[in-house]
């Protein structure tokens, strides 16, 4: 039996933890949007945030302080990838996983060689917990909120313009005397500090970190950033302010879940989640790319082709 | 203001694609000299502009910028003493920023970036009046993305953002060859004009002869990696397309078709 109000009673834990996704989705922007750089680092370093978090506040460090550390460390992350990338030129999506392979390992090195570690609400003063739900909603949206306030600051700096060009057009940048590869390294460090704060607050949250707890990060955070656009596109037309792109991102994170959430209701199989997630984001990337070439592809004459043949064998 | 001294450049070595494109370049320009370049297809003449705004190292050889030795030079570096605007209209300007993006971008060449405003009210002002005397319709469309605009229109701006800093060398390769006749004389036109008004020297590829023979006060042939012809003053006034054909024919090349339409 489908119970309408079991859905309904697990509405506000999507949205929270769809927020927290949505923060993560801001950091994935920096590299996926604005450097054009898919960077799969995400998935380690989101749990390198989570794991340094709980290790730190488990050795009795202020949780606000252990999230400092963690975004660092995630930083640290990023900037290995942007060297890997920039200095001993590897391609942008291996360099990115040659990071996220050996993070692997540091993150169980970081987690006591446990595979997770628990950090209880009743023992740890932390920054939100799943155990007051409407709380860590509003917490986890200030986040996003002043994340979205910093990035419009900065990237309408002349620094951000810099990454914002380095990612655009690289020949025009270096053109125009911008160190391309120090801005890629940068941009990447942030990105990836952005991640490991996310990662901080869900492990807060759900009150565990788990060295898995990264796994398929960057397609959540895709999900996020491009579930957001379609809708935020079919909603407000074309023309999207820097505000908007970077809001849709965080809505469409706590969209994200709360299909996921539906999916679950639904009582479709548990184990073929990670399938139906990647179904949901491949077709959300189709959608824009099919609307945008249909209108000059070869299926259209075909069809228009077909439909007039129809007509005709009707008329005869 | 520019001195090459005994460039080289190969590309590929030791393979089968292996390419000779610079075989000892020596080239020196005086202040204020315009030089058009000519030259058929793949005889280094992208090469030796590449060479010169420091894309790749050169094998042997140095190149000095008003005096300075930049051969070791990374192109970012390089940047703040040249100007530059491509063959191809994508390359010189970033399609997903703004007109005013993309002009403050090159406002700040050579200098630090840091966490002022990419824009300031002052410069969106200066700009607008840059436009205006641009005469191609962009001055209220500042805020709008470029790569709205037409191949000549990002030509016409890539060509404002190489001089807006004065470079100590502009360096133009084949920037009309992407445009219709109409629009690649307005841009040449706008390329003349800002040339004289800020005395500045400048590189300009083009394959059109007649352009290369109206233009500048220099003009040099290239061919197989090598500057094979060089006049100046009086006597490039007086050239004429079958002058260079001959000269061409005589050096054992030819030129494509393009070359010699216009
Ligand atoms: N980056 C590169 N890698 C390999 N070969 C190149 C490169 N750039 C130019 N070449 C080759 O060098 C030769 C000279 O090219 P180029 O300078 O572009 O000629 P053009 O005089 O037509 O501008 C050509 O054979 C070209 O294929
Ligand atoms: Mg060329």
């Amino acid at each position: 039996m489908l119970d309408i109000s079991t859905l309904l009673n697990a509405f506000p834990g999507y949205i929270a933890q769809g927020a927290i996704w949505g923060i993560m989705a801001l950091g994935l922007y920096i590299s996926y949007r604005l450097l054009e750089f898919s960077d799969l680092t995400v998935d380690g370093s989101f749990a390198t945030g989570a794991a340094v978090t709980v290790m730190l506040i488990i050795m009795g460090w202020p949780a606000w302080a252990a999230m400092i550390v963690a975004v660092l460390a995630g930083m640290l992350a990023g900037l290995v990838t942007g060297l890997l990338h920039t200095a001993l030129g590897i391609a942008p999506i291996l360099a990115g996983i040659l990071t996220q392979i050996a993070l692997y390992s540091v993150n169980l090195h970081i987690l006591g060689n446990k595979p997770n570690q628990a950090v209880s609400v009743d023992k740890y003063d932390l920054i939100l917990s799943l155990r007051t739900v409407n709380e860590a909603i509003v917490i986890a949206l200030i986040f996003a909120a002043a994340l979205i306030c910093a990035f419009y600051w900065f990237f309408g700096t002349e620094a951000g313009s810099a990454i914002r060009a380095t990612g655009c057009n690289p020949a025009m940048a270096k053109a125009q005397g911008i160190n391309i590869d120090f801005c890629k390294v940068f941009a990447l460090a942030v990105s990836n500090g952005i991640v490991a704060l996310s990662g901080g607050l869900l492990a807060q949250y759900q009150g565990f970190a788990d060295v898995a707890i990264g796994r398929g990060a960057i397609v959540i955070g895709l999900a996020s950033i491009i579930i957001g656009e379609v809708i935020a596109e079919a909603l407000f037309s074309k023309h999207m302010s820097f505000w908007l792109c970077l809001s849709s991102a965080v809505i469409g994170g706590i969209l994200y879940y709360i299909i996921m959430g539906v999916v679950l209701w639904l009582k479709l199989p548990t184990n073929d989640m990670k399938l139906f997630t990647a179904i949901i984001v491949a077709i959300f990337l189709a959608v824009p790319y099919l609307k945008k070439n249909f209108k000059t592809s070869f299926l259209r004459l075909k069809l228009a082709e077909k439909k007039k043949a129809k007509e005709a064998a009707k008329n005869a | 203001m520019l001195d090459i001294k005994g460039v080289f450049k190969t590309f590929n070595p030791g393979s089968i694609t292996e390419k000779k494109a610079l075989q000892g370049i020596d080239l020196h320009l005086e202040d204020g000299d315009f030089v058009t370049i000519i030259g058929g297809n793949g005889a280094g003449k992208s090469t030796m502009l590449n060479a010169i705004a420091g894309v790749w190292p050169v094998d042997e050889g140095s190149i000095f910028i008003d005096g300075k030795d930049v051969t070791a030079m990374p192109e970012h570096k390089r940047a703040s003493l040249l100007g530059r605007v491509f063959q191809d209209p994508m390359t010189g300007t970033a399609a997903n920023m703004q007109i005013e993006e993309n002009l403050a971008l090159a406002a700040r060449r050579g200098k630090k970036r840091g966490l002022g405003w990419e824009v300031t009210k002052a410069e969106r002002e200066k700009y607008h009046d840059m436009l205006v005397s641009l005469d191609l319709g962009l001055e209220d469309r500042l805020s709008a993305k470029v790569g709205l605009l037409s191949g000549g229109q990002r030509q016409a701006l890539t060509l404002m953002m190489a001089t807006m800093v004065k470079p100590k060398l502009l360096l133009l390769d084949e920037h009309t060859a992407a445009l219709d006749p109409k629009t690649a004389a307005k841009v040449l036109e706008i390329t003349d004009k800002a040339i004289s008004e800020n005395k500045l020297t400048a590189l300009m590829v083009t394959h059109n002869m007649n352009d290369a023979i109206k233009h500048g006060n220099r003009l040099i042939m290239m061919n197989e990696g090598k500057i094979v012809y060089d006049v100046s003053g009086e006597e490039k006034k007086n050239l004429t397309v079958e002058d260079l054909m001959k000269k061409f024919s005589e050096l054992g090349g030819h030129f494509s078709d393009r070359a010699l339409l216009g």
